[in-house]
């Protein structure tokens, strides 16, 4: 807990590692680029075409982002590609705020597919953006602007400004630390004031372990409804919620027929996901609703 | 003999004290972060936040608690220690948001934001805190010869207690109670502990007076 700084000496140690890597990574075409940054380890590889970003990688955890060179718009993740399942509910979205940046991948697909659209993306770590920036393709542009910033006093101050955003993604669950004040009941109230009857959240969350429960139900008692996703090719659980009622089913198979055509170049295939969208309740809802005042969840994923 | 009767407080409560002290302190800097987490975030600078502001506290309350032990030292002022770290307690429970939310308002860069919520919710009662180590020391103390050993069992339990209380608060109690529920648990323990030394002080008087004949009439 009591962290010895090291920041000054790693301002230019990145920078060190990056020439020392790019030269090593032309005898092995594996690891380009190391870094220690404040929040975690950051290495980038790469196996002959396809580039991944992975967060402390000696701990056993798994990619990021993926990114194929020769083919940027594919999405590679199946959890990437279902984050853009909310468009079966806001097909238009003209504020986009994705919490989370990783390679960068929501928020460029979504720039490519909206280009008039303001989109904020948060992200805690600044080595995250730069990292992004070098390895990922990303850029920040007149409508694209990233936020070096904890995604709950960004959404709190949103809030307070009165700004509303039609998409909301919240991806900031990946890695192995879980920022547990984005798991509480208050924090989806806050998220709410930003939303409006047509705006939607779509939030990557957990699948498996006590968390799943917990987190359901924090959603739940939010939301009162919301559709659960899952794939069977990803570990991934999508919640995709939205204030007021859920609409009927017939409509989001309309919309994927309508919109569809649209995300096939990114990999989205979004006919197949209407059906997969659920409101069945799979946990135990007898679980403890996560709050302020409780919420544990990384002793609860370790159960 | 004669000294035993003439200390202050027994060895044994004294340990004890130390030991619910830095308990105490360590269980409410690890809920620190999780208390100012809403406002200012979950970044390493709020840690920095809380851990300066800590230390900057207890920096403090060890100069004016061996000020104080200097002076006429009593085990009534000893116990207002931990009777006033626990009403100081009480607005980190009862007020945090009132106290957190002009400050998230006013000031934009989370890192300062997070220093000045640490300043109002636990400076005061940190400092009261720090105060009880050195007075410890005066209290344990009778000779210039055991300073060191007592300073050092004294450190030594205390820093023992910090442990228990890191430990038991960052992998038991958040799992099992709320915040607000543990923070109720270091306040009643320290207002206990209080009420401890009051009656220690109140037996001895007691004793004392029986000894010097009051009471034989």
């Amino acid at each position: 807990m009591k962290n010895n700084s090291v920041k000054g000496t790693l301002v230019n140690l990145p920078l060190l590692i990056a020439i020392f890597c790019c030269s090593y990574s032309i005898a092995t075409a594996e690891t380009i680029h190391e870094e220690r940054s404040k929040y975690r380890d950051i290495t980038v590889t790469q196996v002959g075409d396809r580039r991944c970003l992975l967060f402390n990688v000696h701990r056993g955890d798994r990619n990021q982002t993926c990114m194929v060179l020769n083919d940027r718009n594919n999405l590679v993740f199946d959890y990437t590609r279902m984050s853009f399942a909310g468009l079966l509910l806001q097909p238009d979205p003209r504020s986009i705020l994705v919490i989370g940046l990783g390679g960068g991948s929501i928020p460029m697909t979504f720039a490519d597919l909206f280009p008039d659209a303001k989109i904020d993306v948060v992200e805690i770590d600044e080595a995250v953006v730069k990292v992004a920036e070098e390895y990922f393709y990303f850029n920040e542009t007149e409508n694209m602007t990233a936020y070096v910033d904890d995604g709950r006093p960004f959404i709190k101050r949103a809030g307070i400004r009165g700004e509303k955003y039609d998409y909301i993604v919240l991806d900031a669950f990946s890695g192995d630390y879980i920022p547990e004040h984005m798991l509480t009941r208050e924090f989806l109230e806050e998220v709410k004031a930003i939303m409006t009857e047509s705006s939607i959240l779509v939030a990557n969350t957990f699948s498996t372990s006590r968390l799943y429960d917990h987190e359901s139900v924090t959603y739940q008692r939010a939301f009162n409804e919301f559709y659960n996703f899952k794939l069977p090719t990803s570990g991934n659980r999508i919640i995709i919620a939205k204030l007021g009622i859920l609409p009927p089913r017939e409509q989001l198979v309309a919309e994927s027929r309508r919109s569809g055509p649209l995300l096939e170049k990114y990999g989205v295939r979004l006919a197949d996901y209407p059906r997969r969208l659920t409101t069945r309740a799979d946990w135990d809802m007898s679980r403890r609703e996560l709050t302020d005042q409780y919420s544990p969840g990384n002793l609860l994923r370790g159960n | 003999m004669r000294k035993k009767q003439n200390r202050i407080l027994p060895r044994a409560i004294i340990t004890g004290m130390a030991f619910v002290s830095g308990f105490c302190i360590m269980t409410v800097e690890m809920l620190g972060a999780r208390i100012l987490s809403p406002y200012f975030g979950g970044s390493l600078s709020v840690w920095g936040s809380i851990i300066t502001i800590f230390m900057l506290a207890l920096a403090f309350g060890y100069l004016v608690g061996g000020t104080l032990s200097a002076r006429n030292p009593s085990g009534k002022t000893y116990a207002m220690f931990f009777i006033g770290a626990a009403l100081f307690s009480l607005p980190v429970i009862l007020f945090a948001d009132f106290i957190m939310e002009p400050i998230f308002l006013s000031i934009d860069d989370p890192r300062y934001g997070s220093l000045f919520a640490s300043i109002f919710l636990f400076f005061i009662p940190t400092s009261i805190l720090g105060m009880i180590s050195p007075y410890s020391v005066r209290l344990m103390v009778e000779s210039e010869e055991q300073s060191g050993s007592m300073a050092g069992l004294l450190y030594f339990v205390s820093t023992l207690g910090s442990a228990a209380g890191t430990l038991g608060t960052s992998f038991y109690f958040v799992l099992w109670f709320e915040v607000n529920q543990i923070l109720w648990g270091a306040v009643l323990s320290l207002a206990f502990a209080g009420c401890i030394i009051l009656f220690c002080e109140y037996l001895k008087k007691t004793n004392n007076d029986f000894a010097s004949g009051v009471y034989e009439k």
